[in-house]
């Protein structure tokens, strides 16, 4: 695989044009004191691509994803975004810069309808302040109507009009999933983050949400990077999979090369010691 | 607003009523639907030109005319417009049902051999996809919502817009192509096709007319007074007659406006937003509405719950007559107000129907006190008993006289006769052309002379001229002393107790009516849980003293209101036996809607019915069952038998005969 920036990307057998790479990872090491979570790990995320990280409990993959998102800040190696190398930054500053997650365990104001909560998404496209705001008429009515009517087109794209007013710590976990997508969403993001957007759901929900990722990615054209862990929504989502153990890069390719790679199987049905 | 009803000459079809509509109401709100979060409106005119836009479109893709149109999606206003330019251009639309499986909907394709279908988004799509190699005359699709199709191979799918935008763009010359098409349609040509649910053998394409339409939506309309002011929610599947005859017959002949919902799951909440002034509802329904009403009023402060009881008893006992218009003590007026300032006005806010002023209940019978809770609150729910066939209206309630047991008077325009053997008959000027490619069951149905057989039995009440529908024809028989037996109707009886989930009666050809009860474990199981009884299984709590104490009184109670009924009073039951087995659709005893398999029950219980009419006071039996994964197993039990009480008949039997 070639590393370089002008590369033109791949088509892939469903007929998408994946474009050059958005995002490279380059030697990653992340220590908490002596431990070491990721070690010397080096990949990329195309531009519309979806690009799964999977791997055993354990293995790294939200603390890389917490990489990618700006929390975290590896001692060693090297971000590239855009072909740029990105300083340290806070979490703020990345979602400036169009990346938005979603989290392994929901975080969305509990208290708050799902109307209030998508439109938190928003805030990077408020301009006006507060004392505009609380007057109100003019500008500040003018920007919420401008970002409402986005968000209005996010909750009919995600199904979920019939709990426009509900207070979220009402809704059962699946919806909840789906409105956290939703504000993820509303930041208009080049690249999405999901920490296992399918965690502790049932078939049909898995289902739905499989679709919303592919139907998201064909819509906006956003760039999708996802941990799961259900090995056959990631084998049918993704484009390309980095497979990680013990912090480490053991495979990387198509499902069906990582699949097939020996390194991947061990890690997954483990090896006999004997 | 006055109903202006022209000439019938130059309204003779469904698209000549949108023109007359588009220069009558001009910009009154012809379609609203909700979308983004705000209901979006087309007057009239505008709908004229969205609909002749599609129209010139369907030319531009090579419609013909008497070709069929398949129509399938959620109640959506561009869909009422396909259904509408179809006609326009001389085509037949066929509405399916949105719910149903690929499989399903592959059958009514190839029935009708729709040429043209117009899908509302990818499901849709998808499914017919999945069966196109079967529909050898499929030939275009067009979709409304492109969302997850962009992939899709385009040579013979189309965007609902695009085609419209196509046909505009084609005006020129393809308007008086149009114009000459729309021209040539009268009373006489087919309005639509609707294929009935099938609940006995194979879907049938009901062939209905323009007349049939029009005329049903004129007489129907001028019965209950609506006019151009009503609104509407159209959320009933758009394949079924009845949404065709409410949401396009009657709002194109009267001109009201049309509200679609913004999704199958907000339509509480859309109800409650548009306040409709004109509702139908299956009992279904209401049934549901009326449970969460009290489940929420069980969970309420002990002021409010006391308001609630108070006045809903008051409600209950004045409420109806003051609907009928019947005289009321003055007392009783003024405290009614005070409820409705209280209780009734809020609560009907909360259920969407402040503004109802007409609302319908049909399908099948609905609970009395179902229905005389919606009205004590000042709800015109009235019932009536309709068809396919005959362009829905059969018999209507009028205002006033509003029973909960019978389903009304001939609907204007409609004779009635009752057979000999019972079965009702109707003839009207909605009633069908034929069914489509089945002219077999057309004869079935249809006699030379019009007269439609409706497959149920009933019989008109000499004093008041009601109908009462008591059973489907086929089921009813003769006792052994030649009266009227109809156990579905005592069935229906004994069903509207709680407790009661299933009744099987039995007593075709014999002396006396016996009858199997199964009971409904939630509501059975909840008043055990507060009397202190214990149960580990449905077969204790079934075979418990108290509960067949409790079932006992329900049946006597059936049993008295069956007396007052001199022609059935035969049906009474006599003896009973509460099951120790649910009945099952897994052992066939019933079928996947819940339907009772007579035979099958007959055959497998045969020793149980044996031992009911040897009078035998108990019996041991085993039962072979099915386990949902597929196992069989057995289970035995040793079943009461009780007596119920007869009440005494008032008049003489009368043998029907």
């Amino acid at each position: 695989m070639t590393q370089t920036m002008q590369d033109e990307g791949y088509v892939t057998a469903d007929g998408r044009k994946i474009g050059g790479v958005m995002m490279e990872m380059k030697n990653i090491t992340l220590r908490f004191g002596g431990v070491k979570a990721i070690t010397d790990i080096s990949f990329d995320i195309r531009q519309g691509e979806i690009r799964a990280i999977i791997g055993p409990n354990g293995a790294g993959k939200s603390s890389m994803l917490n990489v990618i998102s700006g929390f975290y800040v590896p001692q060693e190696g090297e971000v590239f975004f855009h072909g740029k190398k990105r300083p340290p930054m806070k979490p703020f500053e990345v979602a400036r810069q169009g990346i938005a997650r979603t989290f392994q365990n929901i975080a969305l104001f509990e208290g708050m309808t799902v109307l209030d909560n998508v439109m938190t998404g928003r805030l990077n496209y408020m301009h006006t302040n507060i004392v505009q705001q609380a007057i109100w008429g003019g500008k500040a009515e003018k920007e919420e109507n401008e970002n409402r009517e986005v968000v209005e087109k996010i909750i009919d794209f995600l199904e979920i009009q019939s709990i426009r007013k509900t207070p979220v710590a009402r809704l059962p976990y699946g919806l909840k999933k789906r409105v956290e997508l939703a504000r993820a969403l509303a930041a208009e993001p080049k690249l999405l983050l999901l920490d296992e957007p399918m965690a502790g759901m049932n078939v049909e929900e898995k289902e739905d949400m499989s679709r919303f990722i592919l139907d998201v990615n064909d819509e906006f054209g956003t760039t999708i990077a996802l941990i799961e862990h259900d090995m056959g929504v990631v084998m049918d989502l993704s484009d390309r999979v980095v497979v990680m153990d013990y912090g480490k890069k053991i495979g990387d390719g198509t499902p069906d090369e990582v699949r097939n790679n020996q390194a991947v199987i061990d890690a997954y049905l483990g090896v006999s010691h004997d | 607003m006055a109903q202006s009803s022209q000439a019938a000459g130059g309204t003779q079809s469904i698209p000549a009523l949108l023109l007359r509509n588009a220069s009558e109401f001009g910009d009154k709100p012809a379609y609203r639907e909700k979308q983004f979060g705000i209901w979006q409106s087309w007057s009239w005119k505008q709908a004229e030109v969205e609909v002749r836009n599609l129209a010139l479109g369907l030319i531009n893709m090579g419609v013909s005319e008497g070709d069929f149109i398949a129509i399938i999606g959620n109640n959506r206003p561009q869909l009422y417009w396909s259904m509408v330019a179809a006609q326009s251009v001389g085509a037949i639309p066929v509405p399916l049902y949105q719910d149903a499986a690929a499989e399903e909907m592959a059958y009514v394709l190839d029935h009708c051999g729709a040429r043209f279908v117009i899908a509302e988004d990818q499901e849709q799509v998808d499914k017919v996809l999945e069966v196109q190699e079967r529909l050898h005359q499929f030939e275009h699709m067009i979709y409304l919502d492109p969302r997850g199709m962009r992939k899709y191979d385009h040579t013979r799918l189309h965007d609902f817009a695009h085609v419209q935008e196509q046909g505009h763009a084609a005006r020129d010359e393809l308007t008086p192509e149009l114009q000459a098409r729309r021209a040539k349609l009268n009373y006489d040509s087919i309005c639509v096709m609707l294929y009935t649910s099938g609940t006995t053998g194979k879907p049938k394409g009901v062939v209905l007319s323009n007349r049939n339409i029009i005329e049903s939506a004129k007489s129907s309309a001028e019965f209950d007074n609506l006019g151009p002011g009503e609104e509407v929610l159209a959320y009933l599947p758009m394949a079924w007659v009845g949404d065709f005859i409410f949401s396009l017959g009657q709002a194109y002949w009267t001109g009201f406006c049309v509200n679609c919902p913004e999704s199958p799951e907000t339509t509480p909440a859309d109800l409650r937003e548009i306040g409709p002034t004109y509702y139908f509802a299956p009992p279904r329904v209401f049934e549901t509405q009326l449970t969460n009403v009290m489940i929420r009023m069980e969970d309420a402060g002990k002021l409010k719950k006391w308001l609630f009881d108070t006045f809903m008893a008051h409600a209950k006992r004045v409420g109806p007559d003051i609907l009928d218009g019947k005289p009321v003590g003055l007392m009783d007026r003024l405290k009614y107000m005070l409820g409705d300032v209280f209780i009734y006005g809020p609560l009907k806010n909360t259920l969407g129907m402040s503004n109802v002023r007409v609302g319908y209940t049909a399908g099948e019978a609905i609970g009395p006190e179902i229905f005389q809770f919606y009205r004590s609150i000042g709800i015109n729910l009235k019932q009536l008993y309709g068809q396919t066939e005959a362009s829905v209206f059969i018999t209507v309630q009028p205002d006033g006289e509003v029973r909960a047991d019978t389903v009304g008077v001939p609907a204007p325009g409609v004779e009635l006769k009752i057979s000999d053997t019972g079965e009702v008959f109707y003839r009207s000027p909605g009633v069908f052309e034929y069914y489509y490619k089945n002219a077999e069951s057309t004869a079935d149905t249809k006699d030379a002379e019009g007269w439609v057989a409706t497959g149920d039995a009933g019989f008109i009440e000499p004093d008041t001229g009601h109908l009462r529908i008591i059973d489907r024809a086929k089921d009813v028989g003769k006792m052994a002393d030649g009266s009227l037996f109809a156990p579905k109707y005592v069935e229906n009886k004994l069903k509207f107790f709680p407790n009661i989930l299933e009744a099987v009666v039995f007593g075709n050809g014999r002396d006396k009516c016996m009858a199997f009860i199964n009971i409904d474990m939630s509501a059975v199981g909840n008043w055990a849980e507060r009397n202190n009884i214990a149960y580990s299984s449905y077969q204790e709590l079934a075979g418990h003293a108290k509960v067949y104490a409790a079932i006992q009184a329900h049946v006597e109670e059936v049993n008295r209101s069956i007396a007052e009924d001199e022609m059935l009073s035969g049906c009474q039951v006599h003896r009973f036996l509460i099951l120790h087995k649910e009945l099952d659709a897994d052992d066939g005893e019933m079928t996947r809607t819940r339907k009772v398999r007579r035979r099958i029950i007959e055959e497998k219980f045969a020793d149980l019915i044996d031992a009911l009419y040897a009078g035998e006071t108990q019996k041991y039996t085993e039962t072979e069952v099915t386990y949902e994964d597929g196992r069989k197993g057995k289970i035995s039990a040793t079943l009461e038998i009780r007596d119920a009480a007869i009440a005494p008949i008032r008049t003489q039997k009368v043998a029907a005969e």
